[in-house]
C-alpha cells in the first residue's frame, strides 16, 4: 500500500488552492502526537481496566466516547492507543527510510554491481505487498509489534532507495558536484556534506507519507489479532475488539478508533504531499 | 525485438523473481525460533504419526537447499503440501474457497475500474466544485483502510439500516444470493483503490489535456465529447494500464481482512486463519499464489502497453 | 469579399496590464498570401489563433473578426463548427506535438471529416489520399503512427489535414520553425503550390521577415500587440517605414549582403504588466524622442504608397534615411 511520490498522481490542486486542509491536517497531527506523548497524563481511566457492569454504556460525562464490550473506557483506550499506533508506523519509517537512503545514496553514487542488485532486489519486493510479507513474517514470530515493523520496514525501504537512487543521480549531474571533485574533495565528502542535505527533503516529504500507509498496515495486522498483544491498547486492535458489539447494534467503541485511524492517516498525507509539492517548488 | 523474443524474456524474468520470492516464501520457516519441527507442529500435539508426516513431508534431515527444491517440485505439481490444522491437502482448501474469493476481487475490479475512471474523468474534465470535491473524496478514499471501510459500511447498511448481510458469502444459495453477500465486502475492498485510481487517471488526463493536439483537434472541429475520449483518456489510458498489477495485488492482499470483517469463507478468511493458527504450508501457498497473480498480470500488461500505446517499444516500462 | 478581415480587433487576459493585442487590423484577399511577422511575444500567434476563436481561458475581446463575412467572435457553436471544419483550418508549428502520437495518420487526417458527419468513412479516406497525393506523400502512410514519419512529412500530413474541409482561408502558424532546412524550404514552395492550386487565402506568421518577404504579396509587422507597418512586400524590404522593422531587417542573414554584419535588437519587449504610454517600441528605438514616450504614434501612409503604413511618429525621417543610403 504504498505510493511513491516521485509521479504523484495528485492533490496539487487542493494542495495549493485549499490550504485550510493543508492547516487542518497539520494540526490534526500535532494533537494526535501531543496525545500520544502525553497520554499517561491524559487518560482519564487505566486503560485496561475493565468495569463489565458498565460494559457498552453510551457516551456520558464520565466516559466521554463510552465504554467498550469489556467495559473499558473507550477514550482512555484511545489516548493511550495513540502511542502503539504511531509508535509502530514510525518505526517503519526511521528503519525504511535510514536503510532506504543509505543504500539508495551508496547505488546511486556508486552505480555498479550495487546498484544491478537494488533493482533486482526491489524488483522482488515490490512483488511482496508490505502487508502480506509481514503476515508471513508475524506467522512465523508470532505476534508482537516488532516483527511487523520490520517486515514492513522491508517491504518499504525500496521505495524509499529507488527514489533516493533517481535523486543522487540527478544531484550528481549538477555542476557543482564536479566542481567539487576538482578542487579535490572526497566523494564521501560530497555526499554528506552537500548531496544528503539537498536530498533529504523530498526523501522526507516520502516517509511523511510512507508514515500513512504503515499506519494503515500495522492497524490492519492489528485488526487481524496478528499486531500487539491482546491487552495492549491499540487503536487496529480497538477495531478488532469492536467487531462483535456491531453485531449487536453497539458500533461505537469500534467506530471511534476508525475515525482516529482515517482522521490521521490522511492528516499525514496531506501533510507529506503538500511538502513535496514544496520542495519540488523550490528545486525546479 | 520481436513480440515472441520479448515474452520469452519477460517470462524468463518473471521466473527469476517468482523464485526468489518462493525462497523468501520456503527460507521463512527457518527464521522461526527453535526447531522447524516443533515450528511447523505450531503447538500442536506432537503425536509419532504427526511428527513423522512432518518430517516425511519436509524432509528435515536433507540440506536446506534440497528441501527447498523438494518443496518447489511438489508446488510446481500443484501439491501445496498438507495443512496441519485441516488435516487435508493445502491444494483442496485452496480450490474449495478460491471461487468466493474471485468473485469477491472481481465485483470490486468492477467497481473500482468504472468508479475509479469515472471520477478521474470528471475531475480532470469538469475542474472547479466537481474537482475539489472529488478530490477530497479521493484524499478520504486514500486514507481509509480496507477493514476500517468493512467495518463502517456493516455498521450502517448491515447492521443499523439492514439492507445487506452483516456477514457470510451466502455460498450454496446461488449466484445471487452470493452477490447480495458479496456487495459490502466488494465496495469495502475497492474503496481505497477507488481513489487511488482516480487520482491517476485525474492526473494523467490533465497531463494529455495540456497537449497540443488538443488545441489542434479543437481548431479542426473536432466535436468536445470526441476530444476527451479519443484525444485526452485514450492517451491517459497507458498510464493507467500500469497500475493493474497493483490493483490486483492489493485487491487479493485486503481480502485477508475484509473477508475476515465480514466472516466470508475465501482465501483472505483462510490466510488470517491459517497465520493465527501457524498453519504455515498454507499460509506459504496463499502467498505464492497472490504474488504469482501480481506477476501474472505486470506481465499481461507489459504485453499490452505497446498495443495501448504505439511510442512504447516493448520492455522500455522498467524505468517507471 | 474579403477572405479574413479584422477591424480593431482588442484581445485582453486576466492579469495583464494592458491589452495583449491592441486594435490589429488586418486583412487578407482570396488567392492572397500575407505574412504577418513579430518576435515571440509579439501577438501574432494569438492573432491567428483568434481567427479560429482558439482563445486562452479569460480572454476578453473587443473589434471584429470576419472570416469570408461572417463574425468569428460572435458565432454559436454551429456557425463556430462550420468555420473550423470548412472556412477556414490551421497548420500549427510543431507537427509532433500538433497529431496525436496514439492515433494512425489516416484517422488524424479524417476524423474531423467523420465525426461531424461531413464525409462517410470511405468518402474521408478517399479525400485524405488524394491530399496526401498533392503533398507528395503515399497513400500507405494512413495506416502509419506519427512516430514512424519525419517532421517534414508530418507538416506535410498537416498540411493535408488542414486541405480536407477545402477551407477559404489557411492560416499557418510558423509552419517552418520545429522543421530542419530542406523540410523548410519543401514546406514553403508546398504551401505557395497549394494556395495557388486550391485558391485559398493564405495567412503565414513567423519571426522571420526575409521569408515572409520572399512568400508574400503583403506584410503585417506586429510589435507589443499592435501592427506597426504594413505595405506590399517588395515596397517594405526596400523602404521600411518603422525603425523596428528596419530593425528585425537588419538581424535577418541574407546571401544578398554576405558582408553586412547582423545586429540583434537591444532591449526587451515591453512586459505585460506594465501599461504602455507612448510608442511601445520607443525604450529600444535609436530614433526616439520625446514625443515618443508620452504619444502614441498613428498610422500614416507613405508619400504615394496609400497600402504601405507605419505607425512611426519618424517614419518619414526613415524613409528618407534608407533613401539616402
Amino acid at each position: 500500500m504504498t505510493m511513491t511520490l516521485v509521479r504523484r498522481p495528485g492533490l496539487a490542486k487542493v494542495r495549493t488552492k485549499r490550504a485550510p486542509l493543508y492547516v487542518a491536517s497539520l494540526v490534526f497531527a500535532g494533537v494526535v502526537v501531543l496525545l500520544a506523548l502525553l497520554a499517561p497524563w491524559i487518560q482519564p481511566y487505566d486503560p485496561n481496566i475493565a468495569d463489565l457492569g458498565n460494559a457498552l454504556a453510551p457516551p456520558s460525562g464520565d466516559h466521554l466516547f463510552g465504554v467498550d464490550a469489556a467495559g473499558r473506557d473507550t477514550f482512555s483506550r484511545l489516548v493511550a492507543g495513540a502511542r502503539t499506533s504511531l509508535l509502530g508506523p514510525l518505526g517503519v519509517v526511521v528503519f525504511s527510510t535510514v536503510l532506504g537512503a543509505a543504500v539508495g545514496v551508496a547505488a546511486g553514487w556508486r552505480g555498479g554491481w550495487l546498484d544491478s542488485v537494488l533493482s533486482r532486489g526491489s524488483e522482488l519486493t515490490l512483488a511482496f505487498p508490505g502487508l502480506l510479507l509481514a503476515i508471513l513474517i508475524v506467522s512465523v514470530y508470532g505476534e508482537g509489534l516488532l516483527a511487523p515493523v520490520v517486515a514492513l520496514s522491508v517491504a518499504y525501504f525500496p521505495y524509499v532507495s529507488r527514489l533516493t537512487r533517481s535523486l543522487v543521480l540527478a544531484e550528481r549531474a549538477r555542476p557543482y558536484v564536479a566542481a567539487y571533485q576538482v578542487q579535490g574533495h572526497s566523494g564521501l565528502q560530497i555526499c554528506v556534506r552537500h548531496v544528503v542535505p539537498n536530498i533529504a527533503p523530498v526523501v522526507l516529504a516520502q516517509s511523511t507519507v510512507n508514515f500513512g500507509y504503515a499506519l494503515i498496515d500495522l492497524a490492519g495486522l492489528s485488526f487481524l489479532g496478528l499486531g500487539v498483544p491482546a491487552l495492549t491498547p491499540d487503536w487496529g486492535r480497538m477495531v478488532f475488539d469492536g467487531k462483535s458489539a456491531i453485531q449487536s447494534g453497539y458500533p461505537l467503541s469500534a467506530i471511534i478508533p476508525c475515525l482516529a485511524i482515517v482522521l490521521t492517516v490522511v492528516a499525514f498525507n496531506v501533510v507529506g504531499e503538500r511538502w513535496a509539492d514544496k520542495v519540488a517548488g523550490r528545486t525546479r | 525485438m520481436n513480440f515472441l523474443r520479448f515474452a520469452v524474456r519477460r517470462l524468463l524474468e518473471m521466473a527469476v523473481t517468482l523464485l526468489g520470492a518462493s525462497f523468501v516464501v520456503f527460507g521463512a520457516m527457518y527464521l522461526a525460533p527453535g526447531n522447524p519441527a516443533s515450528f511447523l507442529l505450531g503447538g500442536r500435539s506432537a503425536s509419532p504419526a504427526a511428527l513423522e508426516a512432518i518430517e516425511k513431508q519436509y524432509h528435515l534431515d536433507d540440506p536446506f537447499i534440497v528441501q527447498y527444491w523438494r518443496w518447489l517440485g511438489n508446488i510446481a505439481h500443484g501439491d501445496f503440501g498438507r495443512s496441519l490444522e485441516y488435516r487435508t491437502d493445502v491444494s483442496d482448501l485452496l480450490s474449495s474457497r478460491l471461487p468466493t474469493t474471485l468473485l469477491l476481487v472481481g465485483m470490486a475490479l468492477v467497481i473500482v475500474v468504472a468508479l475509479g475512471l469515472a471520477l478521474g474523468w470528471l475531475s480532470a474534465v469538469r475542474g472547479g466544485a466537481v474537482d475539489s470535491g472529488i478530490l477530497v473524496g479521493t484524499t478520504f478514499a486514500v486514507g481509509t483502510p480496507s477493514f476500517v471501510a468493512a467495518i463502517l459500511l456493516q455498521g450502517f447498511f448491515a447492521v443499523e439500516l439492514g439492507w445487506f448481510p452483516s456477514s457470510g458469502s451466502g455460498s450454496g444459495d446461488g449466484l445471487g444470493a452470493m452477490l447480495w453477500h458479496l456487495t459490502l465486502p466488494a465496495i469495502a475492498l475497492a474503496l481505497y483503490l477507488v481513489g487511488l485510481l482516480a487520482r491517476v487517471t485525474r492526473s494523467a488526463m490533465l497531463e494529455a489535456l495540456e497537449g497540443e493536439h488538443v488545441t489542434v483537434a479543437r481548431s479542426r472541429g473536432v466535436p468536445e465529447r470526441h476530444i476527451i475520449s479519443r484525444h485526452v483518456f485514450r492517451n491517459a489510458l497507458g498510464a493507467v494500464l500500469t497500475t493493474a498489477g497493483l490493483i490486483v495485488s492489493t485487491l487479493m492482499v485486503c481480502t485477508v481482512l475484509v473477508e475476515s470483517a465480514f466472516s466470508v469463507g475465501g482465501i483472505g478468511q483462510l490466510l488470517e486463519l491459517a497465520s493465527t493458527t501457524k498453519d504455515f504450508p498454507t499460509v506459504q501457498a496463499i502467498c505464492l499464489i497472490i504474488i504469482g497473480l501480481f506477476m501474472t498480470v505486470n506481465l499481461i500488461v507489459d504485453l499490452l502497453l505497446p498495443l495501448v500505446d504505439p511510442r512504447i517499444k516493448l520492455g522500455t516500462r522498467a524505468a517507471s | 469579399m474579403t477572405t479574413l478581415d479584422i477591424r480593431g480587433l482588442r484581445l485582453r487576459l486576466p492579469g495583464a496590464a494592458r491589452p495583449v493585442l491592441d486594435g490589429v487590423d488586418l486583412s487578407v484577399d482570396a488567392s492572397e498570401t500575407v505574412a504577418l511577422v513579430g518576435e515571440s511575444g509579439s501577438g501574432k500567434s494569438l492573432t491567428s489563433r483568434t481567427v479560429l476563436r482558439l482563445l486562452p481561458k479569460g480572454a476578453a475581446t473587443e473589434g471584429r473578426v470576419e472570416v469570408a463575412g461572417d463574425d468569428v467572435l460572435t458565432m454559436n457553436a454551429k456557425q463556430l463548427r462550420k468555420l473550423r471544419t470548412q472556412t477556414a483550418a490551421m497548420v500549427f508549428q510543431d507537427p509532433r506535438a500538433a497529431i496525436n502520437p496514439l492515433r494512425r495518420i489516416g484517422d488524424f487526417l479524417t476524423e474531423s471529416a467523420r465525426l461531424n458527419k461531413l464525409m462517410t468513412a470511405a468518402e474521408a479516406d478517399t479525400r485524405a489520399v488524394e491530399l496526401l497525393d498533392a503533398v507528395g506523400l503515399s497513400a500507405d502512410l494512413m495506416r502509419r503512427y506519427p512516430g514512424q514519419l519525419s517532421g517534414g512529412m508530418l507538416q506535410r500530413v498537416m498540411i493535408a489535414a488542414a486541405l480536407m474541409g477545402d477551407p477559404r482561408l489557411l492560416l499557418a502558424d510558423e509552419p517552418t520553425t520545429a522543421l530542419d532546412v530542406t523540410s523548410q524550404a519543401e514546406v514553403v514552395t508546398l504551401l505557395a503550390d497549394l494556395r495557388e492550386r486550391f485558391g485559398t487565402g493564405l495567412l503565414f506568421v513567423t519571426h522571420d521577415l526575409g521569408l515572409a518577404a520572399a512568400i508574400s504579396d503583403r506584410v503585417y509587422v506586429m510589435y507589443a500587440g499592435r501592427i506597426v507597418e504594413t505595405g506590399p512586400s517588395e515596397s517594405i524590404f526596400a523602404r521600411p517605414r518603422h525603425p523596428y522593422t528596419r530593425a528585425l531587417l537588419a538581424s535577418t542573414p541574407s546571401l544578398d549582403t554576405p558582408q553586412g554584419r547582423l545586429t540583434a535588437i537591444d532591449g526587451q519587449p515591453p512586459d505585460l504588466r506594465q501599461e504602455l504610454h507612448g510608442c511601445p517600441f520607443a525604450p529600444r528605438c535609436p530614433l526616439a524622442t520625446e514625443v515618443c514616450t508620452t504619444e502614441a504614434p498613428q498610422s500614416t501612409s507613405a508619400p504615394g504608397e496609400p497600402a504601405h503604413t507605419a505607425a512611426c511618429h519618424h517614419a518619414d525621417r526613415l524613409a528618407r534615411e534608407a533613401a539616402d543610403v
